[in-house]
């Protein structure tokens, strides 16, 4: 029990520091949300999307608009840990860099969750499906919980390198291809109700499993890249 | 100052391994285009398989190297890891590039098609824009150590997560199947003659990874001992002033 709470109290505290920076300056969930909008409006040109199609193309467009905004927010996540040497005074905080990372991690999590819930209404609207489906939200859920997991990691590393702001989305997203495939073909399924050969049961395990393997080695390895 | 030196003088071994290479190689060209039989249906455009197939091999491997190095130099932080880890990564680019290459070439005459999203030719794909990142990573570090360390990272979770994509590749397809090749695979049904041929030129193409590994890590070496050497002679003029 005490072992948890040395564990959890700091991540919940780090978490808080980051939702409540957000808070007060709105930097990174406004402009998220905005860019969101704008993608749908694009992709509406782009693919002439009409009722007899909006099935098939719902929700890819639903996924890179979430994926986009997702990586967008990501990309701020360690702006003050850089800039005002955030960083540097967590590390001198006598708790673990596990709890560090669950912190960041759930308030990315977090800020994700609240990009997707406001931008899954506009979606509903503009293509006319109703977003509250079980497997739509699970998907949801799972999907932002393993680009969280990953996204933290890599958005810590993307942080400290030049042109950070094309290496983020350049690592990010060949490595959680398998997220998405899985969560536009589960939405597929919940939107459309597409004759699904793969049952959308195996997609949210396969999204299951990336996040219980990279909530296991994510840690780990942003405990190195945070060493110095 | 004296390995470098030494290396010097084991130029000599290299060059008896590059004369060795070159006749394995010379074998094995014989064996892909004079000994194996050529294919029935899709003819000489098979014998690309003799190409394709190892490069595909040693993409992989090339890969479970840099992921075995990544995992060594955090543990032992040992800058001879990063330089394997490192080095096999630029061999597994290399390799990736040519089967995305050389397999188009055989797709379009065979199948008809350039390209097909199939869970094979997806996921090297995948793994193509993985590795890129890793070397763009070290690229844009601010310093060797930081590069070393980051593209461990990557290097350690592009493995595992290779895997997954192919999963994942794999049921999409069986969802999608917008094309089915009914036609032949590179590696279905084959002559002995041909399987003998393939086994050749795979360890051909292994001991050529093998010797360009060697070459480019001992490289590598080379470079940070003469860039150690230079700061330390750096350090040493600042001091005599």
């Amino acid at each position: 029990m005490r072992a948890i709470a040395e564990f959890g109290r700091p991540a919940l505290l780090v978490a808080w520091k980051d939702i409540l920076l957000e808070l007060r300056n709105r930097e990174v969930v406004a402009t998220a949300l905005v860019f969101g909008v704008m993608l749908v409006v694009i992709f509406n040109f782009a693919l002439n999307i009409t009722p007899e199609t909006v099935d098939v193309l719902a929700p890819g467009v639903l996924w890179v608009a979430f994926s986009f905004a997702g990586v967008l927010a990501m990309s701020r996540a360690f702006v003050a840990e850089n800039e005002e040497g955030t960083l540097d005074a967590l590390l001198l905080c006598p708790v673990s860099r596990d709890s560090l990372y669950f912190g960041k991690m759930l308030a990315m999590f977090i800020f994700m969750v609240v990009i997707e819930a406001a931008l899954l209404p506009v979606f509903a609207v503009f293509f006319d499906f109703s977003a509250f489906s079980a497997t739509l939200l699970g998907a949801i859920v799972l999907a932002t919980l393993g680009f969280a997991a990953v996204g933290t990691l890599f958005a810590a590393v993307a942080a400290n390198v030049r042109s950070r702001e094309i290496m983020l989305p350049i690592l990010f997203f060949p490595l959680v291809s398998p997220v998405i495939i899985g969560a536009v073909e589960t939405s597929g399924a919940a939107i459309g109700g597409s004759g699904a050969v793969v049952s959308t049961g195996r997609w949210l395990q396969l999204i299951a499993v990336f996040d219980a393997v990279f909530l296991v080695v994510c840690p780990w390895l942003f405990s190195i890249v945070v060493e110095e | 100052m004296a390995s470098i030196a030494g290396r010097a003088r084991g130029g000599l071994r290299w060059n008896i391994a590059l004369v060795v290479m070159a006749a394995v190689m010379v074998v094995n060209m014989f064996f892909a285009f004079m000994f194996a039989p050529t294919e029935a249906i899709s003819g000489h455009v098979q014998r690309i398989m003799y190409i394709h197939v190892p490069m595909a091999w040693l993409a992989f491997l090339a890969f479970f190297v840099v992921f075995c190095g990544s995992i060594m130099y955090l543990w032992k932080r040992d800058d001879r890891w990063d330089d394997l880890a490192s080095s096999a990564a630029e061999l597994g680019i290399i390799f990736t590039t040519l089967v995305l290459i050389t397999g188009p070439i055989w797709a379009k005459p065979t199948w008809g098609v350039w390209w097909t999203w199939d869970p094979r030719l997806t996921s090297t794909l995948v793994l193509w824009l993985i590795y890129v990142g890793y070397l763009m990573l070290r690229a844009y570090s601010a310093n060797r150590s930081q590069g070393a360390r980051f593209s461990a990272v990557l290097g350690i979770v592009g493995f595992i997560d290779v895997p997954i994509v192919y999963f994942a590749v794999d049921w999409w397809r069986t969802q999608h199947q917008r094309l089915v090749l009914g036609g032949p695979s590179l590696e279905s049904d084959l002559h002995p003659d041909m399987r003998l041929a393939l086994l050749v030129s795979v360890i051909a193409f292994t001991l050529l990874f093998a010797f360009l590994l060697r070459q480019r890590t001992s490289l590598k070496r080379v470079e940070r001992g003469v860039r150690e050497m230079k700061e330390d002679a750096e350090f040493r003029t600042e001091g005599q002033r």
